[in-house]
């Protein structure tokens, strides 16, 4: 459905009297197959926003290249923006219009004639539980029908692709998840998903396919599950007797099924095995041979922060 | 035709906004109105003209220009808040015409405009200024010009310069000496040889000329098919360079 091939683009910008230049991206080369929600996760200013303008014809990117919904983003431009909607991250709804206004006039850009843009705006307006406040003025809304009417704009002219930049951010715990239902619905319809985010857990739990980007570039693309097994399997922490850790060192290092083995700082030890759950009565067994008293076991299945962690030596948590 | 369409799409669209706004539809009546009432009676004698028909007959065709001017260059404001809101960027997703999204826009302009210029001359009508209707209709074609021409430049460069910071001072100090050099208020037939040397190259002296021409029955006038020229082709580069912006503009 997209297929992007070494995609960049610089800014350059005046900071007092000299010009920087921003590489916002540089060089991505992406797949996004039709039918699934992709996920674009990524830090501040990784580049998520500046990738999906140039998906959605809005600036030209300075190198490389892109077929979209089987359009040639440089070619036929006009082309792509006839099959891809687009919602922006800073919101488009004017104030003094109506969502209901908004939806009608937006169809209309897309060269729906007046009678079908109404019947469309009334059924989006229904989809979205938003016949309540179709005609009441865009700025009495709350930020989550705001958001919702945006999101209905995106997709009023049923296009092959919707790119979200940040659907969800400013929402509350609930619309949020109100929010993944209608995106999930989206794809039901037979619509392919491109989504940004920052959140781990929306990453996780709404996409079928995510690709995490960092400075410009794409630091790793897969399945979350895939992402998550190739980076660094699970975590079993064991908690014994600070006066015992030296002893279960010796027992437990070297035993095939641990990769890796640390102490933690608290006491206790960490390994780092392929699958925790067939770990784990192993280790039990182990220590228990050694004649070892065990406190504690836990197993940590590893995090889209672990992944982002062991790609760019930072946490997503943090920056 | 799909342009013709679009355009009309936008058109639309900013006049049901600008209609819902009345504070805006007040003051677009008001001002001229007050222009009209107040300074023009100082102008008789100001003019040195002898009736008070003939004092109108030369400064309302002024008061038009200057009010086509003023009322199109500072309209990049209101799309400066557009372009905030994301309403632009919105639209340029669209397969929309980009010069339908100019000109959508600077068309509501020049209507507005062409309703004030109406109010206007049916008050100086009871005033005495009496215009032939065929003459009053040329002269609305060229302030009908010039406000397409100033409206596009004014989105354009409100496109480019992207903050309301920037455009003001920028239009005030093209505005200016456009304002002053045009002979707009008092013909200039009095001014010294050097000032009426710089007026020649203000294109906005032209269209005043050539106004004045019409509202004085004078048809057959140079000025007249110049002024006319001069406009048409400078809103024709205007409204190219601004249609480019829209179909570039960055956030
Ligand atoms: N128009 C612009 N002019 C100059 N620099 C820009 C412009 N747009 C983006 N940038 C820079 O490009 C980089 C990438 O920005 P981008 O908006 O793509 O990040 P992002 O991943 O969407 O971040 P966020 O999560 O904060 O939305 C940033 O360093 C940003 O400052
Ligand atoms: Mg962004």
């Amino acid at each position: 459905m997209i297929e992007t091939r070494g995609l960049r683009k610089s800014f350059r910008s005046r900071a007092g009297r000299e010009t920087k230049t921003v590489d916002a991206v540089r060089g991505v080369n992406l797949e996004v197959a039709e039918g699934e929600i992709f996920g674009f996760l990524g830090p501040n200013g990784a580049g998520k926003t500046t990738t999906l303008r140039m998906l959605a014809t809005l600036i030209e990117p300075d190198g490389g290249d892109a077929t979209i919904a089987g359009a040639d983003l440089r070619k036929d431009p006009a082309e792509v923006r006839r099959r891809i909607g687009y919602v922006p991250q800073g919101g488009s709804t004017w104030d003094e219009s109506t969502a209901r206004e908004e939806l009608v006039l937006h169809a209309r850009m897309y060269g729906i004639g007046k009678a079908d843009a109404q019947r469309r705006a009334a059924r989006a307006l229904d989809a979205f539980q938003l016949t309540e406040y179709a005609d009441r003025k865009c700025k009495t809304y709350s930020g989550g029908q705001r958001r919702r009417v945006e999101i209905a704009l995106g997709i009023i002219h049923e296009p092959k692709i919707v790119f979200l930049d940040e659907p969800t951010t400013g929402l509350d715990p609930q619309s949020r998840a109100h929010m993944w239902d209608e995106i999930r619905r989206l794809r039901a319809d037979g619509m392919t998903v491109f989504i940004t985010t920052h959140y781990l857990d929306e990453a996780d739990a709404l996409c079928d396919r995510i690709a995490i980007m960092d400075n410009g570039e794409l630091v790793a693309e897969g399945t979350p599950a895939e992402l998550k097994r190739e980076i660094s399997g699970d975590v079993v922490l064991v908690g014994i007797d600070l006066t015992a850790t030296e002893q279960a060192t010796k027992a437990l290092d070297g035993e095939p099924y641990v990769n890796k083995l640390e102490t933690a700082d608290e006491g206790g030890l960490r390994l780092y095995v392929d699958d925790g759950a067939t770990a784990i009565p192993q280790v039990l067994r182990r220590l228990d041979h050694a004649g070892l008293e065990l406190r504690s076991i836990e197993l940590h299945r590893p995090s889209l922060d672990d992944v982002f962690l062991t790609k760019t030596g930072r946490s997503l948590r943090e920056s | 035709m799909k342009f013709a369409r679009d355009t009309w799409l936008i058109f639309q669209r900013q006049t049901q906004l600008l209609l819902r706004n009345p504070v805006w539809v007040f003051v677009g009546v008001f001002q001229p109105v007050m222009y009209l009432l107040l300074f023009a009676p100082l102008l008789k004698p100001a003019l040195n003209a002898p009736t008070q028909a003939a004092a109108y007959k030369i400064f309302v065709p002024g008061l038009l220009v200057l009010l086509a001017i003023f009322g199109g260059l500072f309209q990049g404001f209101g799309l400066i808040a557009e372009l905030r809101a994301g309403v632009i960027e919105r639209s340029r997703v669209t397969p929309i015409s980009r010069l339908a999204l100019l000109l959508g826009r600077s068309l509501r302009d020049v209507v507005s405009l062409i309703v004030q210029a109406v109010i206007i001359t049916l008050l100086a009508l009871l005033f005495d200024l009496r215009v032939f209707l065929g003459d009053l209709l040329l002269a609305y074609l060229m302030l009908a010009l010039i406000a397409l021409m100033t409206s596009a430049v004014s989105y354009g460069v409100a496109l480019k310069v992207k903050s309301e910071d920037a455009l003001a001072p920028l239009m005030n100090t093209v505005a200016q000496p456009v304002l002053l050099l045009s002979g707009i208020l008092l013909p200039l037939t009095f001014a010294p040889g050097w000032l009426q040397g710089i007026a020649d190259w203000n294109p906005f002296s032209w269209a005043v000329d050539g106004t004045r021409a019409l509202f004085a029955g004078d048809l057959g006038s140079d000025k007249v098919w110049q002024g006319l020229s001069i406009t048409a082709v400078l809103a024709a580069l205007g409204v190219y360079w601004a249609a480019r912006q829209f179909a570039r503009s960055v956030r």
